[in-house]
């Protein structure tokens, strides 16, 4: 069994759109009791009936870990997504009953750090907003630099400035402001970590500059989550299990195994926490790789697949499930 | 010749590597007696190292030019001192005022590296980004696990805790967090059996 597969019954209590791409929801136990403790970092995994698929996408909790009566997530809507954050828009409304998964923490804070620097890009600030909340109450010593579109678009710009107003400093694209990086970390204090959550492009500059620098890998944490993207359809066997079935268009692989009535191993479904690695058989095709578990040559040995994420172009692949 | 292969051993047991440069503002470089010679070669691979180099050296009582060998390197700072416990709050004040992107290289012998090591961990480096290159005596700093007390540069297995008189057996097992390794009494159970000393490693 996953650790991730514990579930809760919840309903959701609170709906409040932020701005033009961005949802708040809140859960809250349908049984009535209390929540999970969590810590700051931590996501949920949101089931979503959508007819006949049922989605399983991963948020980040973006409430105080201490609160244990309601959880919260933000969420963008991806237009051109798969369809889970529209899914969650446009479906879910105040009183629904859904089932959300244990938290599950990929993206913690060493708490040996003797600072902690965040650094954010647009909706890769809601992992922040929970480590904030822990750290205030610990009087953990933290800055944070956000950096978004613009005013209208910053989601808890207002909020965070307000709560915080010497730790916290915004970066609008549209007005040309840009972190100085360099200069950001070249001043750091020993102890200081850097944790970043933004595009992968953000994260690569930020992990570079810091290896330049000569910070040490460990003081450096990154989450990017990836959402499985759509594909040509499939043919999957799995040989301990003997099944056979097709992977559609606009499911992942881990989706197809989970439909198959297969109770497959799972954590992040982002392709960042190496749960779902699945060794494969055969494959009379290409497997296209999108995770950042495996190392460079186990994903060209073409013996290793992590079906949260990844793909197959051929006739047919065989897995170890 | 001053390195010395350390057979493999249980996990607790610390291991050391070969310093290589790493990029960096500021390189911290610590060492005593032959550890220098670990220095000379991490210079040698990186020359430009030097002038971004502060270096804290502990020469042998019998030094045969280590410390004029590293002067003539003229590194950035060049500190050399008496012993490692003297230049202590010298070692902390350096740290307090570091920052991150500052590289640590430790050299010498196991004592030096453990206590060094502890400091710069304190400070806030984690232990897997220091670097470490055993050189010289393979003397042990060793607690008593009775006492409690520290018992510097043991060279034989047995040996006498120098604050409670035991009889302590020399274990592999290593503590970060105080820099030494255990010491167990080797006759609790019949005392006055002790087995005959022996160097450590012959």
């Amino acid at each position: 069994m996953s650790a991730g597969t514990n579930k809760i019954g919840v309903v959701v209590t609170d709906i409040v759109p932020l701005n033009e791409l961005v949802t708040r929801f809140k859960f809250e136990r349908a049984d009535g009791g209390l929540l999970p403790t969590f810590s700051g970092g931590a996501h949920t995994v949101i089931e979503m009936k959508d007819g006949e698929t049922t989605r399983l996408n991963p948020y980040s909790l973006m409430s105080d870990p201490a609160d244990r009566h309601a959880y919260t997530i933000s969420v963008r809507r991806d237009d051109a997504g798969r369809g889970g954050s529209l899914f969650l828009h446009k479906n879910v409304r105040i009183g629904d009953e859904m089932v959300i998964s244990y938290p599950v923490n990929l993206f913690a804070l060493d708490l040996r750090a003797h600072k902690h620097l965040m650094i954010a890009g647009g909706i890769g600030i809601t992992p922040f907003l929970a480590q904030i909340k822990q750290l205030s109450a610990t009087n953990g010593r933290f800055e944070l630099h956000y950096a978004c579109r613009n005013q209208a678009l910053g989601s808890y710009v207002d909020d965070l400035t307000t709560a915080h107003p010497n730790n916290v400093h915004v970066y609008f694209d549209d007005d040309g402001q840009a972190l100085d990086l360099e200069n950001l970390l070249d001043g750091q204090p020993l102890g200081t970590h850097i944790y970043i959550c933004g595009p992968k492009g953000m994260i690569n500059w930020v992990r570079d500059t810091a290896e330049r620098l000569g910070w040490p890998r460990e003081a450096v944490h990154y989450e990017e989550f990836l959402a499985p993207q759509s594909g040509k359809p499939f043919t999957v066997k799995l040989a301990k299990s003997d099944l056979e079935f097709e992977v559609g268009e606009h499911q992942s692989l881990l989706e197809a195994i989970e439909a198959a009535g297969v109770d497959a191993p799972y954590l992040c479904r982002g392709g960042a926490c190496g749960q779902c690695e699945t060794d494969v058989l055969e494959a009379d095709g290409e497997i296209l790789h999108r995770d950042h578990w495996l190392e460079d040559d186990e994903k060209e040995s073409g013996k290793k697949i992590m079906p949260c994420v990844s793909r197959f172009e051929g006739r047919i692949i065989v897995l170890d499930r | 010749m001053s390195t010395f292969k350390f057979p493999p051993s249980i996990t607790s047991r610390p291991v050391y590597g070969t310093l290589e440069p790493r990029s960096g503002k500021h390189h911290l470089m610590i060492a005593d007696a032959e550890g220098a010679e670990a220095l000379f070669d991490l210079v040698e691979k990186d020359p430009d190292l030097i002038a971004h180099a502060h270096i804290m050296y502990f020469p042998a009582a019998d030094d045969t030019g280590y410390a004029e060998k590293l002067k003539a390197f003229s590194p950035s700072k060049l500190y050399v001192g008496p012993s490692y416990s003297a230049a202590v709050p010298r070692l902390r004040r350096i740290l307090q005022d570091a920052h991150m992107g500052l590289q640590v290289y430790l050299a010498g012998t196991e004592g030096l590296m453990g206590q060094a090591m502890s400091e710069a961990t304190n400070a806030g480096i984690p232990h897997t980004a220091i670097q470490t290159e055993h050189r010289g005596s393979v003397a042990r700093r060793m607690q008593c696990v009775h006492c409690k007390g520290i018992t510097e540069n043991v060279v034989t297995d047995p040996f006498t805790c120098s604050h409670c008189g035991l009889n302590l057996f020399v274990r592999d097992h290593y503590s970060r967090r105080i820099a030494a390794f255990q010491g167990v009494c080797v006759d609790a159970e019949d005392p006055g059996n002790v087995p005959p000393k022996r160097e450590l490693y012959s």
